[in-house]
Protein backbone atom coordinates (compact mmCIF):
# COMPACT_ATOMS: atom_id res chain seq x y z
CA UNK A 1 0.00 0.00 0.00
CA UNK A 2 2.87 2.48 0.84
CA UNK A 3 4.54 1.46 -2.25
CA UNK A 4 1.76 1.80 -4.12
CA UNK A 5 1.60 5.85 -2.63
CA UNK A 6 5.51 6.41 -3.28
CA UNK A 7 4.56 4.73 -7.20
CA UNK A 8 1.67 7.40 -7.35
CA UNK A 9 3.88 10.65 -5.56
CA UNK A 10 6.81 9.64 -8.06
CA UNK A 11 3.80 9.44 -11.24
CA UNK A 12 2.78 13.10 -10.04
CA UNK A 13 6.25 14.64 -9.58
CA UNK A 14 7.02 13.51 -12.82
CA UNK A 15 3.79 14.69 -14.80
CA UNK A 16 4.33 18.30 -13.00
CA UNK A 17 8.01 18.51 -14.35
CA UNK A 18 6.73 17.91 -17.59
CA UNK A 19 3.40 20.62 -17.07
CA UNK A 20 6.50 22.83 -16.35
CA UNK A 21 7.16 23.22 -20.00
CA UNK A 22 5.16 25.91 -20.24
CA UNK A 23 5.91 29.29 -19.39
CA UNK A 24 3.61 32.39 -18.21
CA UNK A 25 5.06 35.32 -18.94
CA UNK A 26 2.50 38.48 -17.66
CA UNK A 27 2.98 42.56 -17.72
CA UNK A 28 0.84 45.11 -16.33
CA UNK A 29 -0.49 48.35 -18.40
CA UNK A 30 0.67 50.45 -15.72
CA UNK A 31 2.55 49.71 -11.97
CA UNK A 32 2.00 53.14 -10.32
CA UNK A 33 -1.97 54.23 -11.17
CA UNK A 34 -1.80 57.89 -9.43
CA UNK A 35 -4.87 58.99 -8.21
CA UNK A 36 -5.41 63.35 -8.85
CA UNK A 37 -8.21 65.20 -7.70
CA UNK A 38 -10.23 64.23 -10.52
CA UNK A 39 -9.97 60.54 -9.75
CA UNK A 40 -12.96 58.76 -10.13
CA UNK A 41 -11.54 54.81 -10.50
CA UNK A 42 -9.80 53.22 -13.20
CA UNK A 43 -9.10 50.35 -15.03
CA UNK A 44 -5.74 47.88 -15.25
CA UNK A 45 -5.00 45.85 -17.81
CA UNK A 46 -3.01 42.58 -17.21
CA UNK A 47 -1.67 40.87 -20.57
CA UNK A 48 0.01 37.62 -20.33
CA UNK A 49 1.80 35.04 -23.20
CA UNK A 50 2.12 31.30 -22.81
CA UNK A 51 5.89 30.06 -23.65
CA UNK A 52 6.01 26.52 -25.13
CA UNK A 53 9.37 24.62 -25.96
CA UNK A 54 9.44 22.13 -28.24
CA UNK A 55 8.86 18.95 -26.01
CA UNK A 56 5.59 20.15 -24.45
CA UNK A 57 3.08 18.13 -25.65
CA UNK A 58 -0.06 19.33 -27.53
CA UNK A 59 -3.26 20.46 -24.87
CA UNK A 60 -5.95 18.73 -26.01
CA UNK A 61 -8.77 20.93 -24.23
CA UNK A 62 -6.84 24.70 -24.36
CA UNK A 63 -5.67 27.02 -21.70
CA UNK A 64 -7.31 28.81 -18.94
CA UNK A 65 -6.57 31.84 -17.06
CA UNK A 66 -7.01 33.08 -13.42
CA UNK A 67 -6.44 36.44 -12.78
CA UNK A 68 -6.84 37.37 -8.82
CA UNK A 69 -6.13 41.00 -7.33
CA UNK A 70 -5.42 42.23 -4.15
CA UNK A 71 -6.01 45.26 -2.92
CA UNK A 72 -4.46 46.31 1.09
CA UNK A 73 -4.88 44.48 4.10
CA UNK A 74 -7.72 45.35 6.23
CA UNK A 75 -8.45 43.86 9.80
CA UNK A 76 -12.12 43.97 9.13
CA UNK A 77 -14.98 43.43 11.93
CA UNK A 78 -18.76 41.85 10.85
CA UNK A 79 -21.59 42.42 13.28
CA UNK A 80 -24.69 40.87 13.20
CA UNK A 81 -27.59 43.04 14.54
CA UNK A 82 -30.23 40.94 16.74
CA UNK A 83 -33.40 41.38 19.06
CA UNK A 84 -33.05 41.59 21.89
CA UNK A 85 -36.36 42.62 23.92
CA UNK A 86 -37.98 45.79 21.45
CA UNK A 87 -34.35 46.25 20.00
CA UNK A 88 -32.30 45.13 17.42
CA UNK A 89 -28.26 45.79 18.58
CA UNK A 90 -25.16 44.51 17.56
CA UNK A 91 -24.68 41.43 18.53
CA UNK A 92 -22.85 38.37 17.40
CA UNK A 93 -19.59 39.28 15.55
CA UNK A 94 -16.75 37.50 13.83
CA UNK A 95 -13.55 39.35 13.15
CA UNK A 96 -11.41 38.73 9.89
CA UNK A 97 -7.55 39.80 10.92
CA UNK A 98 -6.22 40.57 7.44
CA UNK A 99 -8.50 40.30 4.27
CA UNK A 100 -8.04 42.60 1.32
CA UNK A 101 -10.10 45.91 0.60
CA UNK A 102 -10.55 45.26 -2.64
CA UNK A 103 -10.48 41.33 -4.25
CA UNK A 104 -11.25 40.64 -8.22
CA UNK A 105 -10.88 37.18 -9.37
CA UNK A 106 -10.73 37.42 -13.66
CA UNK A 107 -11.06 34.07 -15.36
CA UNK A 108 -11.47 32.90 -19.25
CA UNK A 109 -14.52 30.46 -18.13
CA UNK A 110 -16.94 29.93 -15.17
CA UNK A 111 -14.51 28.92 -12.33
CA UNK A 112 -16.20 25.85 -11.83
CA UNK A 113 -15.04 24.42 -15.02
CA UNK A 114 -11.87 25.47 -14.92
CA UNK A 115 -10.66 23.37 -12.00
CA UNK A 116 -11.76 21.39 -8.95
CA UNK A 117 -13.12 22.36 -5.94
CA UNK A 118 -10.63 21.14 -3.85
CA UNK A 119 -7.97 22.36 -5.83
CA UNK A 120 -9.88 25.65 -5.30
CA UNK A 121 -9.92 25.75 -2.01
CA UNK A 122 -6.33 24.73 -1.45
CA UNK A 123 -4.79 27.05 -3.62
CA UNK A 124 -7.39 29.83 -2.74
CA UNK A 125 -8.43 30.24 -6.48
CA UNK A 126 -11.56 32.39 -6.95
CA UNK A 127 -13.75 34.22 -4.87
CA UNK A 128 -15.87 31.47 -2.73
CA UNK A 129 -12.39 29.68 -1.97
CA UNK A 130 -10.36 32.99 -0.94
CA UNK A 131 -13.47 34.35 1.71
CA UNK A 132 -14.18 30.74 2.74
CA UNK A 133 -10.37 30.11 3.68
CA UNK A 134 -10.28 28.68 7.21
CA UNK A 135 -7.85 31.17 8.30
CA UNK A 136 -9.91 33.94 6.95
CA UNK A 137 -11.53 34.75 10.64
CA UNK A 138 -9.93 34.68 14.04
CA UNK A 139 -12.63 33.42 16.40
CA UNK A 140 -13.06 29.62 15.25
CA UNK A 141 -15.83 27.56 16.00
CA UNK A 142 -19.21 28.56 16.15
CA UNK A 143 -21.09 29.79 13.24
CA UNK A 144 -19.12 31.87 11.07
CA UNK A 145 -20.72 30.99 7.34
CA UNK A 146 -23.18 33.87 7.88
CA UNK A 147 -20.44 36.63 8.40
CA UNK A 148 -18.29 35.22 5.57
CA UNK A 149 -21.24 35.37 2.99
CA UNK A 150 -22.07 38.77 4.51
CA UNK A 151 -18.58 39.88 4.20
CA UNK A 152 -18.88 38.99 0.02
CA UNK A 153 -22.26 40.72 -0.15
CA UNK A 154 -21.40 43.68 1.27
CA UNK A 155 -18.30 43.75 -0.41
CA UNK A 156 -20.14 43.27 -3.42
CA UNK A 157 -22.21 45.63 -3.39
CA UNK A 158 -19.27 48.28 -3.15
CA UNK A 159 -18.04 47.06 -6.29
CA UNK A 160 -14.99 45.71 -3.99
CA UNK A 161 -15.07 42.37 -4.40
CA UNK A 162 -16.19 41.03 -7.94
CA UNK A 163 -15.60 37.79 -10.35
CA UNK A 164 -16.01 37.83 -13.65
CA UNK A 165 -16.16 34.53 -15.67
CA UNK A 166 -15.26 36.71 -19.17
CA UNK A 167 -12.67 38.98 -17.71
CA UNK A 168 -10.03 37.42 -19.08
CA UNK A 169 -9.64 36.98 -22.99
CA UNK A 170 -7.69 35.15 -25.28
CA UNK A 171 -6.53 37.18 -28.13
CA UNK A 172 -4.69 34.35 -29.90
CA UNK A 173 -4.43 30.55 -28.28
CA UNK A 174 -1.63 31.94 -26.43
CA UNK A 175 -1.70 35.46 -25.59
CA UNK A 176 -4.91 36.83 -23.39
CA UNK A 177 -5.57 39.97 -21.97
CA UNK A 178 -7.39 40.85 -18.74
CA UNK A 179 -9.14 44.02 -17.58
CA UNK A 180 -9.21 44.71 -13.75
CA UNK A 181 -11.80 47.67 -12.52
CA UNK A 182 -10.68 49.57 -9.55
CA UNK A 183 -13.67 51.64 -8.10
CA UNK A 184 -12.79 55.15 -7.06
CA UNK A 185 -13.61 53.91 -3.07
CA UNK A 186 -10.70 51.03 -3.71
CA UNK A 187 -8.19 52.56 -1.32
CA UNK A 188 -4.67 53.66 -1.73
CA UNK A 189 -1.87 51.06 -0.99
CA UNK A 190 0.17 47.81 -2.77
CA UNK A 191 -2.53 45.44 -5.12
CA UNK A 192 -0.92 42.17 -5.60
CA UNK A 193 -1.44 40.46 -8.83
CA UNK A 194 -1.63 36.86 -9.36
CA UNK A 195 -1.67 35.34 -12.30
CA UNK A 196 -2.42 31.01 -12.91
CA UNK A 197 -2.73 29.00 -15.68
CA UNK A 198 -4.73 25.73 -16.26
CA UNK A 199 -5.09 23.07 -18.34
CA UNK A 200 -7.19 20.55 -17.85
CA UNK A 201 -8.25 21.29 -14.18
CA UNK A 202 -3.77 21.15 -13.31
CA UNK A 203 -2.09 24.22 -12.40
CA UNK A 204 0.74 24.88 -14.97
CA UNK A 205 2.46 28.00 -14.16
CA UNK A 206 1.87 31.01 -12.17
CA UNK A 207 3.26 34.82 -11.69
CA UNK A 208 3.08 37.10 -9.12
CA UNK A 209 3.69 40.76 -9.90
CA UNK A 210 1.93 44.32 -8.19
CA UNK A 211 0.95 47.83 -8.69
CA UNK A 212 0.69 50.59 -6.44
CA UNK A 213 -2.17 53.11 -6.43
CA UNK A 214 -1.13 56.57 -4.87
CA UNK A 215 -2.13 60.11 -4.33
CA UNK A 216 -0.12 63.09 -6.45
CA UNK A 217 -0.07 66.07 -6.17
CA UNK A 218 -2.16 68.10 -3.95
CA UNK A 219 -4.13 64.85 -2.55
CA UNK A 220 -0.28 63.24 -1.63
CA UNK A 221 0.45 66.70 0.28
CA UNK A 222 -2.63 67.23 2.20
CA UNK A 223 -2.47 63.44 3.30
CA UNK A 224 1.24 63.52 4.67
CA UNK A 225 0.58 66.89 6.69
CA UNK A 226 -2.77 65.45 7.89
CA UNK A 227 -0.68 62.92 9.25
CA UNK A 228 3.02 64.17 10.28
CA UNK A 229 2.00 67.74 11.22
CA UNK A 230 -1.46 66.98 12.10
CA UNK A 231 -1.54 70.16 15.03
CA UNK A 232 -1.04 72.23 12.13
CA UNK A 233 -3.27 70.76 9.85
CA UNK A 234 -6.20 70.77 12.78
CA UNK A 235 -4.97 74.78 13.22
CA UNK A 236 -4.99 75.50 9.64
CA UNK A 237 -8.40 73.90 9.03
CA UNK A 238 -9.35 75.76 11.90
CA UNK A 239 -8.67 79.23 10.73
CA UNK A 240 -10.24 78.16 7.05
CA UNK A 241 -13.03 77.60 9.09
CA UNK A 242 -13.10 80.83 11.14
CA UNK A 243 -12.10 82.62 8.10
CA UNK A 244 -14.71 82.07 6.00
CA UNK A 245 -17.08 82.43 8.47
CA UNK A 246 -16.08 85.77 9.01
CA UNK A 247 -16.22 86.53 5.47
CA UNK A 248 -20.00 85.28 4.69
CA UNK A 249 -20.52 87.72 7.65
CA UNK A 250 -18.46 90.48 5.96
CA UNK A 251 -20.37 89.73 2.87
CA UNK A 252 -23.72 90.11 4.10
CA UNK A 253 -23.31 92.69 6.62
CA UNK A 254 -25.42 95.27 4.12
CA UNK A 255 -28.92 94.79 6.43
CA UNK B 1 -18.44 66.95 -10.93
CA UNK B 2 -16.65 65.07 -9.04
CA UNK B 3 -13.67 65.75 -6.76
CA UNK B 4 -11.68 63.12 -4.71
CA UNK B 5 -11.35 63.74 -0.86
CA UNK B 6 -7.63 63.18 -0.03
CA UNK B 7 -8.25 61.73 3.62
CA UNK B 8 -11.60 60.15 2.74
CA UNK B 9 -10.25 58.46 0.29
CA UNK B 10 -12.93 58.94 -2.13
CA UNK B 11 -14.57 60.90 -4.67
CA UNK B 12 -17.54 62.94 -4.14
CA UNK B 13 -19.96 65.05 -6.36
CA UNK B 14 -19.02 69.09 -5.57
CA UNK B 15 -22.78 69.93 -6.03
CA UNK B 16 -24.02 67.58 -3.84
CA UNK B 17 -22.00 68.48 -0.64
CA UNK B 18 -22.39 72.56 -1.58
CA UNK B 19 -26.36 71.49 -1.40
CA UNK B 20 -25.90 69.72 1.57
CA UNK B 21 -24.15 72.28 3.54
CA UNK B 22 -26.18 75.03 2.80
CA UNK B 23 -29.73 73.03 3.95
CA UNK B 24 -27.89 71.59 7.20
CA UNK B 25 -25.84 75.53 7.51
CA UNK B 26 -29.42 76.92 7.32
CA UNK B 27 -31.44 75.05 9.67
CA UNK B 28 -28.36 75.44 11.83
CA UNK B 29 -28.52 79.37 11.02
CA UNK B 30 -32.25 79.72 11.73
CA UNK B 31 -32.14 77.61 15.24
CA UNK B 32 -29.02 78.18 16.66
CA UNK B 33 -27.91 74.59 16.60
CA UNK B 34 -24.07 73.19 15.04
CA UNK B 35 -26.17 70.73 12.92
CA UNK B 36 -23.67 68.26 13.68
CA UNK B 37 -26.49 65.12 14.02
CA UNK B 38 -28.23 66.08 10.81
CA UNK B 39 -24.99 66.30 8.98
CA UNK B 40 -23.27 63.24 10.26
CA UNK B 41 -25.64 60.62 8.92
CA UNK B 42 -25.84 62.29 6.09
CA UNK B 43 -21.84 62.25 5.26
CA UNK B 44 -21.75 58.24 6.25
CA UNK B 45 -24.99 58.11 4.06
CA UNK B 46 -22.49 59.08 1.22
CA UNK B 47 -20.19 56.28 2.45
CA UNK B 48 -17.41 58.58 3.97
CA UNK B 49 -16.41 56.52 6.70
CA UNK B 50 -17.61 57.57 9.93
CA UNK B 51 -14.67 58.85 11.83
CA UNK B 52 -13.99 61.15 8.56
CA UNK B 53 -17.26 62.17 8.35
CA UNK B 54 -17.64 63.27 12.67
CA UNK B 55 -14.49 65.01 12.69
CA UNK B 56 -14.75 67.01 9.22
CA UNK B 57 -18.34 68.21 9.77
CA UNK B 58 -17.08 69.61 13.00
CA UNK B 59 -15.12 71.95 10.69
CA UNK B 60 -18.29 73.54 9.10
CA UNK B 61 -20.06 73.60 12.36
CA UNK B 62 -17.15 76.15 13.41
CA UNK B 63 -17.62 78.17 10.20
CA UNK B 64 -21.23 78.66 9.87
CA UNK B 65 -21.64 79.01 13.86
CA UNK B 66 -19.08 81.41 13.74
CA UNK B 67 -21.20 83.57 11.07
CA UNK B 68 -24.16 83.90 13.36
CA UNK B 69 -22.02 85.18 16.42
CA UNK B 70 -20.55 87.74 14.39
CA UNK B 71 -23.89 88.64 13.52
CA UNK B 72 -25.44 88.71 16.87
CA UNK B 73 -22.77 90.51 18.26
CA UNK B 74 -23.47 93.29 15.91
CA UNK B 75 -27.22 92.91 17.06
CA UNK B 76 -26.28 92.85 20.44
CA UNK B 77 -27.96 89.74 20.95
CA UNK B 78 -25.06 87.73 22.80
CA UNK B 79 -24.58 87.33 26.19
CA UNK B 80 -21.49 87.23 26.79
CA UNK B 81 -21.44 86.38 30.76
CA UNK B 82 -23.50 83.48 30.53
CA UNK B 83 -21.42 82.12 27.28
CA UNK B 84 -18.50 82.25 28.57
CA UNK B 85 -19.60 80.02 32.10
CA UNK B 86 -21.67 77.73 29.18
CA UNK B 87 -18.02 77.76 27.73
CA UNK B 88 -16.25 77.15 30.60
CA UNK B 89 -18.28 74.30 31.98
CA UNK B 90 -18.84 72.76 28.54
CA UNK B 91 -14.78 71.72 28.67
CA UNK B 92 -14.99 70.20 31.86
CA UNK B 93 -17.98 68.39 30.86
CA UNK B 94 -16.30 67.10 27.67
CA UNK B 95 -13.47 65.68 29.86
CA UNK B 96 -15.90 63.63 31.86
CA UNK B 97 -17.57 62.25 28.59
CA UNK B 98 -14.36 61.26 27.30
CA UNK B 99 -13.56 59.17 30.02
CA UNK B 100 -16.81 58.14 29.77
CA UNK B 101 -16.68 57.29 26.07
CA UNK B 102 -13.76 55.05 26.48
CA UNK B 103 -15.09 53.01 29.25
CA UNK B 104 -18.36 52.56 27.71
CA UNK B 105 -15.93 51.16 24.94
CA UNK B 106 -14.17 49.25 26.74
CA UNK B 107 -17.52 47.28 27.91
CA UNK B 108 -18.22 46.74 24.45
CA UNK B 109 -21.79 48.72 24.65
CA UNK B 110 -20.69 52.05 23.08
CA UNK B 111 -23.28 52.02 19.92
CA UNK B 112 -25.79 51.13 21.92
CA UNK B 113 -25.42 53.90 24.66
CA UNK B 114 -24.94 56.32 21.72
CA UNK B 115 -28.13 55.33 19.98
CA UNK B 116 -30.30 55.08 23.39
CA UNK B 117 -29.27 58.54 24.26
CA UNK B 118 -29.54 60.24 20.90
CA UNK B 119 -33.10 58.41 21.12
CA UNK B 120 -33.73 59.96 24.31
CA UNK B 121 -32.48 63.17 24.59
CA UNK B 122 -34.24 63.81 21.30
CA UNK B 123 -37.69 62.78 21.72
CA UNK B 124 -37.30 63.87 25.41
CA UNK B 125 -36.58 67.23 24.73
CA UNK B 126 -38.51 67.19 21.19
CA UNK B 127 -41.72 66.90 22.93
CA UNK B 128 -41.65 68.33 26.04
CA UNK B 129 -41.20 71.58 23.46
CA UNK B 130 -43.88 69.98 21.00
CA UNK B 131 -46.17 69.97 24.51
CA UNK B 132 -45.58 73.56 25.75
CA UNK B 133 -45.99 74.89 22.17
CA UNK B 134 -49.63 73.34 21.19
CA UNK B 135 -50.39 74.73 24.94
CA UNK B 136 -49.14 78.30 23.58
CA UNK B 137 -51.43 77.65 20.24
CA UNK B 138 -54.44 76.67 22.47
CA UNK B 139 -54.55 79.95 24.82
CA UNK B 140 -53.88 81.97 21.61
CA UNK B 141 -56.79 80.17 19.89
CA UNK B 142 -59.17 80.72 23.08
CA UNK B 143 -58.88 84.18 22.48
CA UNK B 144 -57.10 84.54 26.29
CA UNK B 145 -53.98 86.79 26.55
CA UNK B 146 -50.97 85.02 26.15
CA UNK B 147 -49.16 84.58 29.43
CA UNK B 148 -46.84 86.64 29.92
CA UNK B 149 -43.54 85.54 29.52
CA UNK B 150 -42.40 85.89 32.75
CA UNK B 151 -43.94 88.20 35.28
CA UNK B 152 -42.00 90.56 37.72
CA UNK B 153 -40.37 88.80 40.85
CA UNK B 154 -42.18 85.09 39.42
CA UNK B 155 -39.21 82.53 38.59
CA UNK B 156 -38.36 79.05 39.35
CA UNK B 157 -37.26 77.93 42.86
CA UNK B 158 -33.57 76.85 41.42
CA UNK B 159 -33.11 80.28 40.18
CA UNK B 160 -33.02 81.26 43.26
CA UNK B 161 -30.14 79.16 44.87
CA UNK B 162 -27.05 80.82 46.29
CA UNK B 163 -24.51 82.58 44.00
CA UNK B 164 -26.44 84.41 42.28
CA UNK B 165 -25.53 86.60 39.36
CA UNK B 166 -27.20 88.93 37.11
CA UNK B 167 -27.04 88.34 33.33
CA UNK B 168 -28.35 91.98 32.05
CA UNK B 169 -28.61 90.98 28.31
CA UNK B 170 -30.68 87.97 28.98
CA UNK B 171 -32.68 89.41 31.48
CA UNK B 172 -31.98 87.05 33.63
CA UNK B 173 -30.83 87.10 38.00
CA UNK B 174 -29.77 83.56 38.95
CA UNK B 175 -28.08 80.97 40.62
CA UNK B 176 -25.37 80.52 38.77
CA UNK B 177 -25.44 76.85 39.72
CA UNK B 178 -28.36 75.34 37.31
CA UNK B 179 -26.54 77.13 34.64
CA UNK B 180 -22.98 75.26 35.37
CA UNK B 181 -25.00 72.25 35.76
CA UNK B 182 -26.36 72.65 32.51
CA UNK B 183 -22.93 73.22 30.91
CA UNK B 184 -21.45 70.26 32.69
CA UNK B 185 -24.23 68.31 31.12
CA UNK B 186 -23.67 69.96 27.58
CA UNK B 187 -20.02 69.38 27.14
CA UNK B 188 -20.78 66.21 28.60
CA UNK B 189 -23.37 64.97 25.70
CA UNK B 190 -21.18 66.21 23.22
CA UNK B 191 -18.19 64.39 23.76
CA UNK B 192 -19.91 61.19 24.18
CA UNK B 193 -22.09 61.45 21.25
CA UNK B 194 -20.24 64.07 19.03
CA UNK B 195 -22.20 66.77 18.65
CA UNK B 196 -22.30 70.50 19.96
CA UNK B 197 -24.92 70.74 22.12
CA UNK B 198 -26.56 73.44 20.54
CA UNK B 199 -30.09 71.52 20.89
CA UNK B 200 -29.75 70.85 24.28
CA UNK B 201 -28.83 74.47 25.38
CA UNK B 202 -31.30 76.09 23.10
CA UNK B 203 -34.36 74.22 24.97
CA UNK B 204 -32.39 74.85 28.08
CA UNK B 205 -32.34 78.50 27.71
CA UNK B 206 -35.48 79.07 26.43
CA UNK B 207 -37.68 77.09 29.26
CA UNK B 208 -35.67 76.82 32.32
CA UNK B 209 -33.87 79.59 32.43
CA UNK B 210 -36.48 81.85 30.26
CA UNK B 211 -33.82 83.81 28.01
CA UNK B 212 -35.62 85.38 24.95
CA UNK B 213 -35.37 84.22 22.11
CA UNK B 214 -33.18 86.29 20.09
CA UNK B 215 -30.50 86.28 23.09
CA UNK B 216 -30.55 82.16 23.27
CA UNK B 217 -29.46 81.82 19.59
CA UNK B 218 -26.22 83.90 19.54
CA UNK B 219 -25.37 82.86 23.40
CA UNK B 220 -25.75 79.29 21.62
CA UNK B 221 -23.97 79.85 18.94
CA UNK B 222 -21.18 80.85 21.13
CA UNK B 223 -20.57 78.20 22.93
CA UNK B 224 -20.93 76.04 20.14
CA UNK B 225 -18.08 77.68 18.37
CA UNK B 226 -15.66 77.25 21.19
CA UNK B 227 -15.98 73.62 22.17
CA UNK B 228 -16.49 72.81 18.47
CA UNK B 229 -13.45 74.28 17.53
CA UNK B 230 -11.68 72.44 20.37
CA UNK B 231 -13.32 69.68 19.03
CA UNK B 232 -12.11 70.06 15.50
CA UNK B 233 -8.36 69.87 16.48
CA UNK B 234 -8.31 67.20 18.94
CA UNK B 235 -9.46 65.08 15.76
CA UNK B 236 -6.85 66.48 13.67
CA UNK B 237 -4.70 65.53 16.49
CA UNK B 238 -5.77 62.43 17.76
CA UNK B 239 -7.07 60.63 14.53
CA UNK B 240 -6.22 62.44 11.59
CA UNK B 241 -10.00 61.96 10.37
CA UNK B 242 -10.31 65.81 9.11
CA UNK B 243 -10.60 66.08 5.57
CA UNK B 244 -9.76 69.55 4.33
CA UNK B 245 -11.20 69.26 1.19
CA UNK B 246 -14.40 67.97 2.22
CA UNK B 247 -14.48 70.62 5.17
CA UNK B 248 -14.03 73.70 2.88
CA UNK B 249 -16.98 72.66 0.06
CA UNK B 250 -19.08 72.03 3.76
CA UNK B 251 -17.96 75.56 5.23
CA UNK B 252 -18.53 77.45 1.92
CA UNK B 253 -21.92 76.12 1.27
CA UNK B 254 -22.68 76.57 5.26
CA UNK B 255 -22.07 79.75 5.52
CA UNK B 256 -24.27 80.93 3.41
CA UNK B 257 -26.82 78.52 4.21
CA UNK B 258 -26.21 79.54 7.87
CA UNK B 259 -26.75 83.32 6.57
CA UNK B 260 -30.08 82.79 5.15
CA UNK B 261 -31.09 80.98 7.78
CA UNK B 262 -30.05 83.44 10.63
CA UNK B 263 -32.19 85.67 8.60
CA UNK B 264 -35.24 83.97 7.99
CA UNK B 265 -34.92 83.53 12.30
CA UNK B 266 -34.87 86.92 13.05
CA UNK B 267 -38.84 86.97 11.48
CA UNK B 268 -39.74 84.25 12.60
CA UNK B 269 -42.54 84.36 15.78
CA UNK B 270 -41.14 83.08 18.58
CA UNK B 271 -43.55 80.25 19.57
CA UNK B 272 -43.49 79.21 15.73
CA UNK B 273 -39.61 79.03 16.19
CA UNK B 274 -40.55 76.35 19.02
CA UNK B 275 -42.96 74.41 17.50
CA UNK B 276 -40.21 74.57 14.28
CA UNK B 277 -37.09 73.31 16.41
CA UNK B 278 -40.16 70.57 18.57
CA UNK B 279 -40.50 69.08 15.34
CA UNK B 280 -37.22 69.03 14.00
CA UNK B 281 -35.76 67.28 17.49
CA UNK B 282 -38.65 64.78 17.70
CA UNK B 283 -38.24 63.81 13.75
CA UNK B 284 -34.25 63.23 14.09
CA UNK B 285 -34.90 61.23 17.56
CA UNK B 286 -38.19 58.91 16.14
CA UNK B 287 -35.92 58.43 12.93
CA UNK B 288 -33.35 56.86 15.16
CA UNK B 289 -35.90 55.41 17.48
CA UNK B 290 -37.40 53.43 14.40
CA UNK B 291 -33.78 52.18 13.30
CA UNK B 292 -33.71 50.64 16.62
CA UNK B 293 -36.86 49.19 16.82
CA UNK B 294 -37.60 48.24 12.96
CA UNK B 295 -36.19 44.80 11.49
CA UNK B 296 -32.78 45.97 9.38
CA UNK B 297 -33.03 45.11 6.11
CA UNK B 298 -29.49 43.89 6.31
CA UNK B 299 -28.35 43.11 9.60
CA UNK B 300 -24.91 42.63 9.08
CA UNK B 301 -22.40 45.78 8.90
CA UNK B 302 -18.71 45.69 8.63
CA UNK B 303 -16.24 47.89 10.36
CA UNK B 304 -12.76 48.40 9.43
CA UNK B 305 -10.86 48.45 12.47
CA UNK B 306 -7.36 49.06 10.96
CA UNK B 307 -5.56 48.83 7.93
CA UNK B 308 -2.67 46.79 7.65
CA UNK B 309 -0.01 48.70 5.06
Amino acid sequence: MRAFGFLLILLGSLTSTMVEAETLITSLSNHRVLINSNYTGTQIAVFGAIERDAQTIARATGYDVVVTVRGPRQFLTVREKQRLGLVWINQDQQKFPSVPAYLSVMTSRPIAEITSDQLRSRQKIGLDAIVNAPDATLVRGGTDKPFREALLRLKAQEGLYLEDERGVTFLTPDIFRAGVPLPAIAPPGNYEVDVTLFADTVILARTHTDFELVKTGFEERVGVIAHDWSLTYGLATAAIALFFGWLANAIFRRD
Amino acid sequence: MQIYLPIAEMPVSVLLILGMGAAVGFISGLFGIGGGFLMTPLLIFLGIPPAVAVATQSAQIVASSTTSVLGALRRNALDHKLGAILVAGGFVGSALGVWFFAAARRAGQLDLVIVVSYVTLFTVVGSLMLKESIREFWHRRKGGAVRPRRKAGEHAPYLGWPLRMRFYRSKLYASVIPIVALSLFIGFAGALLGIGGGFIVVPALLYIFRVPTNVVVGTSQLQIVCTTLVALILHAVTNQAVDMVLAILLIVGGVFGAQFGARMGRHLRAELFRFLLAILLLAVGLRFGLELVLKPEEPFSISVQEVRT
